[in-house]
């Protein structure tokens, strides 16, 4: 695997009830594990929105972790079978705007299970550093900052994937871009999913 | 904004693989960061008065530390920044240790990596608000969910304290594991002497309000607002009127039933009372096995009924009870001793697990006191007891130490040589763990006092002498295995073994974990929220555990955890109201749309549609409801309701501290 000298870039959005509870309990009991995973704590899995993913993935991160609560063991009751069916679709969507789906992974690890969350932890980061850094995509996201710059969206703002109407169309308008499509369209595909 | 930032060394705990100096000396780069330090022990009284001081001279508006973990010392650091003045929601953790230091010897890569936590904790903190607390009434009642000795305990203690207690078991009568067993050890205390009058009490207790035969069926509410079903089974005599005279049990006439209460080895009626100490001492039928029920006639038990008590078309009710606190006391149940073939538990009959036995022992059990082998009801001059059965043997998943066996086992050896005098008792055992007060001496008294031969090694095989199941009367079992101390293979002719089950969890404690929303191990035991500090605690406040649902334990270590449990909610009650946390929803009223798709998704039923005056509609947060998960943040097509403290904002501000920092490093 390429050795870059420094770690590579995998963030982890972690449930706060099980798995940062895990992820606490392997580094109790001292179970080796690679460097690379910046850890982001949650409520709930059901909080992750595919969009910070999306969001990391395309900002430069190499890989993108989310662990959550067993099925059926939700600290929400139901949080995780959210997340379930947002993460699974955000997934297979991932190859649409070019990312090799290898590098999300969702997961289930619950708060006395640390030796689970080191094998977790162990197999995503060597799995991201087979697939190398993540190509970038320095041009794409370039036009896009300056995309954003000529609409005055503020790339720091979530609110850029959700614009008013003026800024929607205009950034349809103007880009037509594969990418911010797709986005765009990850929301409708989502509230299909929720509404189910 | 001006932040402060502490880096902790925990002693050697951080500072030992992460430089902690660097870490605080690159804070100070940091946006709006204008004090960063590192500091021996954060959490310790001079490191909250620096961190209090520090505030309060450089008017900081919020504080991040790195250190351990804020499942462990959020709380401790909140209540130091409040106490400098500041909201304490102004407040970040970045945890440099869990996640850092005991997981990597690279100094080097663990000290970036804990740069970038402090970097992302700083920036999630630049979009931290100041959050209050609304305050709430409570219930001043409890929920205890099981009835056996912690239960029991528990409730008693609880109803003490002057709480009203719901007191919910599933099976007829209060007692659990401990109103069967004969002798307690190691004062060999006789057990329902010790447990009775506990039973009576409950029964008596005015302010406890006693549910047998029920089941939890829901839980709904939050802490100090617990609703909770309970499923009360019919037991087709009404309770009221049954006096437990027991006339219907003499005439009923399926006695075939296999008897629940003496573990299966004997028989009882299809109506029962399931012992003499029973409370509610009440008569109920099993409807699976009673003709009437399955055959559609008989209906002696009506007729002979004094009391005019039974009903057999008595229903199932659903009660619902309001509660402020739940202490789940759902102990545990025995491993099944059939999985272990080479014992041959189930099919030799003069196998038996060590509760049969204890029932054996007991002078209200079947055989009223008196050592039988069920094959032949002849007296066994040769007890093996195998140790160990389903405990520390990862091959059938149960490599934990059930704790107590060793000790019931060195019990019923000195109970078996004290009903027979002239057998013997021998002990196959792996090792003896005697940790407890007097249980060392009580282990010496079995090998020296009542010359109970223990044997250090593992059984290999159980086999006739004779017959395929143990042969005609006379037949004795082979007890085959290794003595590691001699080094030699022993075989010992028995005419009855023991197997020293271990526990498990109760049958069906998942799915009652699952409907009170905390967690379970790996084997079903009930989750504790930490090991050492809250042992009592689940995850969900407002929900307690006591006894062996939490992992195996003896009689005492139950009851004191079940005065532990009795004693956290007397606390949590003892104020009239409770704070909620305000990390919860919030909705944008000018960017909601109404199109009520929070309102679907919420688990918890805590967003409401309020029509405005032109008649459209918008999302409103129940805030006392809400248990601040999130869901509805994602599913919001506007991005109208947002988590406090876990915004898209703040989130997204932590995703960009990495990217941005990762782009640096990439260009130079």
């Amino acid at each position: 695997m390429p050795d870059m000298g420094r770690d590579y870039r995998i963030i982890g959005f972690l449930c706060n009830w099980c798995s940062y509870g895990g992820a606490d309990a392997a580094g109790v009991a001292r179970f080796s594990q690679p460097t690379d995973l910046r850890i982001i704590r949650v409520p709930c899995s059901g909080r992750v929105d595919p969009m910070f993913v999306a969001k990391a993935l395309l900002s430069g991160a190499d890989g993108v972790l989310v662990s959550g609560c067993h099925p059926r063991d939700c600290h929400y009751t139901e949080g995780n079978l959210y997340a379930r069916r947002r993460l699974e679709l955000l997934r297979r969507f991932l190859p649409i705007i070019g990312i090799d789906e290898g590098r999300f992974e969702y997961v289930w690890v619950s708060a006395s299970e640390g030796s689970r969350w080191r094998d977790m932890v162990t197999k995503f980061t060597d799995k991201i550093h087979a697939l190398g850094p993540i190509p970038r995509m320095a041009e794409t996201a370039r036009t896009l900052c300056a995309l954003e710059g000529m609409l005055g969206v503020s790339s720091a703002q979530p609110d850029m994937w959700h614009a008013d109407e003026t800024g929607g169309d205009l950034h349809r308008a103007a880009g037509r871009n594969a990418q911010r499509d797709a986005l765009l369209h990850l929301d409708d595909y989502k509230e299909v999913m929720d509404g189910e | 904004m001006r932040i402060g930032v502490m880096v902790c060394h925990c002693g050697n705990n951080i500072a030992a693989t992460v430089d902690c100096e660097a870490v605080a000396l690159a804070a100070r780069e940091f946006p709006d960061v204008v004090f960063a330090t590192d500091h021996m022990y954060a959490c310790s009284d001079p490191g909250q008065k620096t961190i209090e001081q520090t505030i309060r001279d450089l008017k900081l508006d919020g504080v991040v530390v790195a250190s351990c973990s804020p499942r462990m010392h959020e709380v401790t650091f909140r209540r130091a920044v409040e106490r400098a003045g500041l909201n304490r929601y102004m407040f970040e953790m970045a945890n440099i240790r869990e996640h850092v230091a005991w997981i990597s010897l690279d100094r080097k890569r663990n000290t970036e990596k804990a740069t970038d936590l402090v970097r992302m904790a700083v920036e999630k903190l630049r979009y931290d608000r100041p959050l209050t607390a609304k305050s709430f009434e409570v219930h001043k009642r409890v929920l205890i969910i099981g009835a056996g000795v912690a239960g029991i305990q528990a409730a008693l203690d609880c109803a003490e304290g002057g709480l009203d207690v719901v007191l919910v078991e599933r099976r007829q009568s209060i007692g659990g594991i401990m109103s069967k067993l004969d002798k307690t050890f190691p004062t060999i205390d006789c057990s329902v002497c010790v447990l009775g009058p506990k039973m009576v009490d409950v029964g008596q207790h005015p302010r406890i309000t006693l549910h047998t035969l029920s089941e939890v069926e829901e839980l709904s509410g939050y802490v100090g607002n617990f609703e909770v079903k309970i499923r009360k089974k019919s037991p087709f005599v009404d309770w009221t009127k049954c006096t437990g005279c027991g006339a219907c049990l003499e005439k009923c006439p399926s006695k075939k039933v296999p008897d629940r209460h003496n573990e299966g080895i004997c028989t009882t009626t299809a109506i029962t009372i399931p012992f003499p100490q029973a409370i509610p001492k009440r008569a109920a039928i099993d409807p699976t096995v009673c003709l009437r029920f399955t055959k559609g006639k008989c209906g002696v038990c009506q007729k002979v009924c004094p009391a005019n008590a039974v009903d057999y078309d008595m229903q199932d009710e659903v009660l619902t009870e309001k509660v402020g606190a739940v202490i789940t006391a759902t102990g545990l149940d025995l491993f099944d001793h059939t999985k272990c073939g080479e014992y041959g538990g189930g099919r030799y009959p003069d196998v038996i697990t060590s509760l049969q036995y204890e029932r054996m022992l007991s002078a209200s059990g079947p055989t009223a006191g008196h050592i039988k082998r069920p094959s032949d009801g002849a007296e066994p001059k040769t007890v093996v007891f195998i140790a160990c059965v389903g405990s520390r043997d990862r091959s059938v998943d149960r490599p934990y130490c059930s704790t107590f066996c060793c000790m019931y086992t060195a019990k019923q050896a000195i109970l078996t040589r004290d009903h027979i005098p002239d057998a013997k008792a021998y002990v196959f055992y792996m090792d003896i763990r005697a940790c407890g007060k007097g249980y060392e001496e009580f282990i010496r008294r079995a090998q020296e006092e009542y010359d109970v031969q223990y044997i250090r090694g593992r059984v290999a095989q159980v086999y006739p002498t004779s017959g395929p199941t143990g042969g005609p009367s006379g037949g004795q079992l082979m007890v085959r295995g290794a003595d590691t101390l001699l080094g030699a293979q022993v075989e010992i002719a028995a005419d009855l073994v023991v197997l020293a089950v271990g526990a498990e969890a109760a049958h069906g404690a998942p799915e009652l974990a699952e409907k009170l929303r905390i967690s379970c191990d790996a084997y079903g035991f009930f989750l504790e929220s930490h090991p050492k500090l809250r042992p009592v605690e689940t995850n969900t406040v407002g929900i307690f555990l006591a006894g062996a649902c939490q992992a195996p334990k003896d009689i005492p270590a139950s009851v004191a955890q079940a005065s532990a449990a009795a004693g956290k909610v007397l606390a949590l009650l003892s104020k009239d109201k409770l704070e909620s946390d305000p990390q919860i929803a919030q909705v944008q009223t000018i960017r909601c749309i109404g199109c009520g798709k929070c309102e679907r998704t919420c688990p918890f039923g805590a967003i409401r549609m309020r029509e405005l005056r032109d008649g459209s509609k918008r999302a409103e947060v129940v805030e006392t409801v809400c248990q601040g998960c999130g869901i509805c943040s994602v599913t919001c097509p506007v991005r109208a309701i947002q988590l406090a403290h876990f915004t898209d904002s703040q989130l997204l501000a932590e995703v960009n501290a990495l990217c941005r920092t990762w782009d640096e490093t990439t260009e130079s």
